[in-house]
């Protein structure tokens, strides 16, 4: 999946986070290459999925730089939208409309959005859903599909918009076991077609078989950065080996 | 998810359907009614209370003079309003009709069933001998619902046709109500608007409903606004108005504006009482709306959001239809209350439905007719709330689909 990567989409320097009084974002700083998929881990309340929401501002940060796509990230409202439109995201509790149809879920921001025809926007949410398997539901509620099949309509919408980066916020952390796989081929089908992705995950084999970089968040700040052969082998601070122990041991 | 809805059972080898359980009548009545000494004397004491109730009930309403109602028909429905002018009611009416078969026969669905209704009642009322040029009038109803639908049965392949119909829609309140009561320069107006009976009633609640649901889904979003100056104004107004009772507002309204305002600026007493009804049924709507957003899943901001809907998008697509939604029982329930409420215009001298029966009851020929007059404004205030609460769960059921 190493394919030539010389185009710096995400920076971060020192990004910094409170929410109240709470530390959550402690001086992280990354940066992401074109066409990389990277991994996010680390025990719950570190600070990952704040962090990927900073990238298309879910959330805010107030201190550092975030700069996306050649972007920089400020209260500038026409920059936040230029981003978003920019940045697809998979949430983890799917967060489809449940007032619409499947179709109408995914065609909906390319005709409001990017002013496509109707007919256009259709024909567009067609094609993903065949590529995310699931044509035949096109005219179902989201209430009357799967889990996994959600989820798989959560990624087609936000690949309507044709983004650049799609960010995954545990977006199998809500399913059924036999629902992930299904989902995760999806992601890997994505990754091999040269999407910039990062994947906050618990699923530790997509993480070895996918991912170009892991990296491993606690307390806001992040502990390693890897590539996923040295982080499942030999793993380089003591946080990271506990941490393994106990999510693979089972 | 609920797949059993979308797919048909059937049972397996090994599988039974559920026993069907049959209670024979008298055991019913034992197990229901007399299962103990006790309940058996409740049984027999309220069994003889509603005996009573009932014969009594039925005694007064053979005797009743029911002659009061058709002697004072116009005058309950339409009160003063000229006999000569009487062909503008019923255009208005025609015109109506025509809407909603047009409606019936593009969209089917509840709008069919409706127009089914209206033309059904027509050819109904239309055999009561209320005298021939009424009785063709009624049955004209039935023949516009039934153009109406069938021009929108064909028209209903275009797209533009159904565009037009809404336009139609909007424009229809405005006209209709210009063509009842006259526009200077192209129609007389028609004198006497204080005491138009039930027709005021009928023209407060779809003015007051017509403009009162957008200024509440107006200031419930200005009282959730990140700006505090439009926060602070409209939850000021919410609270102040729900603070006064109706009753005191159209009082004020009634006397006070006429105090403040100069002469030629001074609105007419029909249109201040209409504007007051809309100004406090806004302050409701706007708190039952406010409900239903508070009810949508911050997800669903963040999805919109994500997919680069900016915050007008995402209110008018995604957030309010879901709101809405969850709070049409809400809706629906001050619809009927505002009905009501358009009673309360009496006491300021608009004679109104109940008012215009009150000087009925005042009349030395129909002395005593209380109770009849009541009786008939009750059902038809039943009839018009029922409605409205019928066609609210029909709208509920045929939404119900999407639901998670």
């Amino acid at each position: 999946m190493s394919v030539a990567k010389n185009e710096e989409i995400i920076i971060y320097r020192d990004v910094h986070k409170w929410y109240g009084d709470f530390h959550v974002l402690r001086g992280v700083s990354f940066t992401m290459q074109k066409g990389e998929v990277v991994v996010i881990c680390g025990p719950s309340g570190s600070g990952k999925s704040t962090c990927i929401r900073t990238i298309n501002r879910l959330e805010d940060h107030q201190k550092g730089q975030i700069i996306v796509d050649g972007i920089e990230l400020t209260n500038d409202l026409r920059n936040i939208e230029a981003i978003r439109r920019d940045v697809g995201m998979v949430f983890q509790q799917f967060n489809l409309f449940p007032h619409l149809t499947v179709l109408q879920n995914v065609s909906l921001a390319p005709f409001w959005v990017l002013k496509m025809k109707k007919s256009k926007a259709e024909e567009v949410a067609r094609q993903l859903l065949e590529r995310v398997g699931i044509p035949e539901q096109a005219d179902k509620y989201p209430g009357q599909i799967s889990g996994g099949q959600q989820q798989r309509v959560a990624i087609a919408r936000a690949l309507a918009m044709s983004p650049r980066i799609m960010l995954f916020d545990e977006p199998t952390s809500a399913l059924d076991p036999e629902m992930i796989k299904e989902v995760l081929d999806v992601m890997k089908e994505l990754a091999q077609s040269g999407m910039t992705m990062i994947v906050v995950t618990h699923e530790m084999g997509f993480a070895r078989e996918v991912a170009d970089r892991i990296i491993f968040f606690d307390y806001g700040q992040i502990v390693e950065e890897n590539t996923p052969e040295e982080f499942f082998h030999s793993p380089k601070h003591e946080r990271t080996k506990l941490f393994l122990s106990q999510i693979l041991d089972y | 998810m609920d797949e059993t809805r979308t797919r048909t059972h059937t049972y397996g080898d090994d599988e039974l359907p559920p026993p069907i359980e049959r209670i024979p009548v008298l055991r019913w009545l034992k197990e229901n009614l007399f299962s103990s000494w006790f309940n058996a004397i409740l049984t027999i004491v309220f069994a003889a209370l509603i005996v009573v109730l009932l014969s009594g009930l039925v005694k007064w309403a053979l005797g009743a003079r029911w002659e009061v109602i058709p002697a004072n028909l116009k005058l309950l429905l339409v009160g003063t309003y000229p006999l000569e002018d009487i062909w503008r009611i019923w255009t208005t009416l025609y015109v109506i009709s025509f809407l909603v078969g047009s409606a019936g026969g593009s969209r089917g669905g509840l709008m069919r069933h409706i127009s089914m209704t209206i033309a059904l009642m027509s050819v109904v009322l239309a055999i009561i001998p209320f005298g021939w040029a009424t009785r063709g009038w009624i049955i004209g109803m039935a023949g516009s619902t039934g153009v109406g639908f069938v021009l929108g049965h064909f028209a209903k392949g275009f797209r533009r046709y159904k565009h037009l119909e809404i336009s139609m829609w909007v424009l229809s309140l405005p006209v209709t109500i210009m063509l009842v009561n006259g526009i200077s320069g192209i129609l007389p107006v028609v004198a006497g608007r204080n005491s138009w009976g039930l027709m005021l009633n009928v023209i407060g609640a779809v003015v007051g409903i017509a403009l009162s649901f957008p200024i509440g889904i107006l200031l419930a979003l200005g009282r959730r606004s990140e700006l505090p100056a439009i926060r602070l104004i409209c939850t000021a107004y919410i609270e102040i108005i729900r603070g006064v009772p109706l009753i005191t507002l159209l009082f004020m309204a009634s006397i006070m504006l006429q105090l403040l305002l100069p002469a030629n600026v001074r609105p007419d007493l029909l249109i201040r009482a209409m504007m007051t009804i809309t100004a406090f049924e806004a302050a409701y709507m706007a708190e039952n709306v406010r409900g239903g957003l508070q009810a949508i899943p911050k997800g669903q901001y963040e999805a919109a959001s994500a997919v680069g809907l900016n915050k007008l998008l995402t209110t008018t697509l995604i957030i309010m239809p879901q709101a809405l939604r969850l709070v049409i029982p809400a809706i629906v329930g001050q619809f009927i209350s505002l009905f009501m409420d358009t009673t309360l215009f009496g006491f300021i001298a608009i004679l109104e439905l109940l008012h215009i029966s009150r000087s009925i009851m005042g009349n030395v020929q129909w002395r005593g007719t209380i109770f009849e007059l009541y009786v008939f404004i009750g059902v038809i205030f039943w009839l018009a709330c029922y409605s409205m609460s019928y066609i609210s769960r029909r709208i509920e059921r045929s939404l119900g689909v999407g639901k998670r």
